[in-house]
């Protein structure tokens, strides 16, 4: 990306930068400054992902062997419960856009910060309320519903069940202010010239995942509050004891959870836009159709969550009319693989650590979307419905492409983070470790699934017994992987090399600045003259 | 009477920039507000489509002349806070800093007497037992389940009335702001953005007056 040379860092002089800035915790505490907030979401979701991972490798050791293997059968139900919340709520929704999103979009931007930096601040303490009340909800018992607490289980069931809906409420205020922030930057804090058709991929994914958390999560937030109330007050609305209708609330959950999954990926598939092109040294295929891709993606996830409840009573044509929404979500996803595959067409690739995460985004995402295809058909979702077939598809989605995609931004902003490059070779054994892992875990648990093992139960038959054990080793793998990156991300803090400001020779704004950047991120706000993506040399005809 | 000059943010070009930003953002927070108050919405046609008799008999219960009187009260209030941007947007050297505040005051003062007469609402139907769920006791209304009414109606009107309370602090907060004279021609985004948060409020109550006393 072209500019006014005002905006290029001066090689070698280097100034102090915003780890520096200012000292101490309180200097920390009252930041407005969008990179640190972004740090400490950063480290909040690396300590929530820590807890929900953990729980992870609790539930799949317990179902090492059928029956008691290490707990008993509440205590099981809680920790996969507690397993899903952990990583829907504290960590998967706010870690793209809180955490990596708050980091570069205003770097991408050419702004000195977001709209509204105390309103982001803000998020991010209503984000540690939230996660306080979800803990204590644990502490005082913890909760048996699943994450999705369907009612009427969820409104009649001992436990404290009421703070962790609160703590959801809570959670969701953080998702919608950081949503509402990102949403006022983009249009209104580009530098000049930087048009909306020159924006990075990443801001369009974020820009779109914005508009489903301010239009999603308030319905979500009314969800639970009604299911709070319908247990303190037992108005009626859910309870069929009451005169209520169970149903109504899948319908209210799914109208946000549906969306929210979106929220969860969209993020993930702006990071594979700036990885793929960075590493292919070649401008992006197609741009403006994965830039409205995301748009479109973000407006069908709203008409498709009676897909969720194919045998939920809800009517055969009410199901068929949410099936074939359900294969026209699909279209706009699989336009983004294919432009992404066409990228690498021909292109000068190279296998850096965060292209290795890109690639195997790109392969697991693919098979967890093309499963979701079987379950959106509606005669195949009634023999799969709540099986492991459903496990391994989400997990295949939101692990192995949001998962994926997030440690691929890690690595590839972690310079520009914190100004250290990471050990190389590790983080090779780390991904190859974690690929053989995941697929070990998850694709046996398809097979399992097709066969009939329900998800969620806490035993299961003799003939299960091979693949649950097989599927558990995998965990084992996984754990390594992510044990080995923590150890040389920290690592790097101390004694990694200092990083150039363009460390992989991207093109967009924010490695025109030094790592780690300034403060107000640049001295004069650059004027943008060219699209995101334009490298030098491109083989074959160029594509615009 | 002065004024106080507003500083433009650090990451802001401009004061034109800064108060576009801030209506943008008031604009979306009203969408989730809308949204929040829409889940309620579809209970209500959810419920009311299911019970019909039991919900019509339920709602000629209600007391619409207080209902009527607070329409009043709280459309009064709406045109009286759009006066009051009026004025912050035509006071030049804090001329007409005055004018802001009374009017700002008798806002408050609406949105009070709001709350004063649902109150007397609430006690009546606490008294007789319109309530809730298990603590339904009333029994002028020959249908099953009318307590299902009444938790409707609770909901709405309660989280409706927390906006209330939460818009009276909101403009109480741009009150102390303009008695020090902080809003002028060239600055009055937050009496701005207090108005809108107060029209949506009024706008609310609009749809739940017909649609719970009189439909």
């Amino acid at each position: 990306m072209s500019m006014t040379q005002a905006g290029f860092a001066h090689e070698g002089a280097q100034e102090t930068n915003y780890l520096q800035a200012k000292k101490g915790l309180m200097s920390w505490l009252y930041t407005v400054d969008h990179k640190r907030i972004g740090v400490m979401y950063l480290a909040s979701v690396l300590s929530t992902f820590l807890l929900g991972g953990v729980m992870a490798l609790l539930v799949r050791a317990e179902l090492f062997t059928a029956g008691e293997t290490i707990m008993g059968a509440d205590t099981y139900n809680r920790v996969f419960t507690l397993h899903g919340l952990v990583m829907v709520f504290l960590f998967i929704i706010p870690a793209i856009p809180a955490a990596m999103g708050n980091f570069v979009l205003p770097l991408m931007l050419g702004a000195k910060d977001v709209a509204f930096p105390r309103l982001n601040l803000a998020s991010f303490y209503v984000y540690c309320v939230g996660t306080v009340m979800a803990l204590y909800a644990v502490v005082a018992g913890g909760v048996d519903t699943g994450w999705t607490f369907y009612t009427p289980y969820s409104a009649s069931v001992n436990g404290p069940v009421v703070m962790m809906t609160m703590a959801a409420f809570v959670l969701g205020f953080s998702s919608i202010f950081t949503g509402l922030n990102f949403i006022v930057t983009v249009h209104k804090m580009r530098a000049p010239g930087l048009t909306w058709g020159r924006l990075p991929l990443m801001v369009w994914a974020l820009y779109a995942t914005s508009i489903i958390q301010v239009m999603a999560t308030p319905v979500l937030g009314i969800t639970l509050l009604l299911l709070a109330m319908e247990r303190v007050l037992h108005v009626g609305i859910f309870d069929p004891a009451m005169g209520g209708d169970p149903v109504l609330f899948q319908h209210f959950f799914w109208f946000y959870s549906h969306p929210a999954v979106y929220i969860m990926i969209l993020p993930g598939m702006g990071i594979m836009s700036e990885l793929v092109t960075t590493f292919s040294r070649k401008t992006i295929f197609g741009y403006r159709a994965i830039a409205l891709s995301s748009i479109a993606i973000a407006v069908i996830s709203f008409l498709v969550w009676g897909h969720h409840m194919f045998v939920s009573g809800q009517s055969v044509y009410a199901g068929m009319i949410f099936s074939f929404l359900t294969f026209l979500v699909a279209i706009p996803s699989a336009i983004k693989v294919l432009n992404w595959t066409a990228t690498l067409y021909k292109g000068s690739i190279s296998l850096a650590a965060p292209m290795q995460w890109a690639l195997q985004f790109l392969i697991l995402f693919t098979i967890g979307g093309l499963t979701g295809i079987f379950l959106g058909t509606l005669g195949t979702d009634v023999h799969l419905h709540d099986t492991y077939f459903v496990v391994a598809h989400f997990h295949y989605v939101m692990v192995g492409g949001t998962v994926t995609a997030f440690v691929g931004g890690l690595h590839y902003w972690w310079p520009k983070m914190f100004g250290r490059m990471y050990n190389e070779k590790l983080a090779t054994v780390s991904s190859i470790l974690f690929f053989i892992g995941f697929n070990v875990t998850f694709f046996t648990q398809f097979v399992m699934g097709s066969q009939g093992m329900p998800r969620r139960y806490y035993n299961y038959v003799e003939k299960f017994q091979t693949l649950h054990q097989i599927s558990t080793m995998g965990t084992w793998l996984i754990g390594a992987a992510f044990l080995l990156m923590a150890g040389y991300l920290i690592a790097s803090l101390k004694s990694g090399a200092k990083a150039p400001a363009n460390p992989w020779g991207a093109r967009s704004l924010e490695w025109a600045i030094q790592s780690p950047p300034i403060e107000h991120n640049f001295h004069e706000i650059p004027t943008v003259q060219e699209g995101p993506y334009e490298y030098p040399t491109t083989v074959g005809p160029a594509k615009h | 009477m002065s004024i106080v000059k507003h500083q433009v943010g650090h990451h802001f070009f401009s004061g034109a920039q800064e108060s576009s930003s801030a209506k943008l953002g008031m604009w979306l927070f009203l969408v989730t507000e809308v949204l929040l108050f829409s889940g309620l919405f579809v209970a209500y046609t959810v419920i009311k489509s299911t019970n019909p008799e039991m919900w019509a008999e339920a709602s000629s219960h209600l007391d619409t002349t207080m209902g009527t009187i607070n329409t009043i009260v709280l459309i009064t209030s709406s045109f009286t806070v759009a006066l009051a941007v009026r004025a912050a947007q035509t006071n030049k050297n804090g001329e007409k800093n005055g004018q802001l505040f009374w009017l700002l005051f008798v806002t408050i003062l609406l949105a009070g007497a709001f709350l004063v007469v649902k109150y007397f609402e609430y006690s009546h139907k606490f008294h007789v037992g319109m309530l809730p769920g298990e603590a339904y006791f009333y029994d002028g209304i020959p249908h099953a389940n009318a307590h299902r009414f009444f938790g409707v109606y609770f909901l709405m009107t309660g989280l409706h009335g927390i906006h209330v309370v939460i818009g009276m602090g909101v403009l109480t907060w741009v009150l102390v702001r303009a008695r020090k004279g902080h809003f002028y021609e060239g600055y009055y985004t937050p009496v701005e953005l207090g108005g809108l948060y107060w029209h949506l409020v009024d706008l609310i109550w609009i749809y739940l007056f017909p649609l719970l006393y009189l439909v």
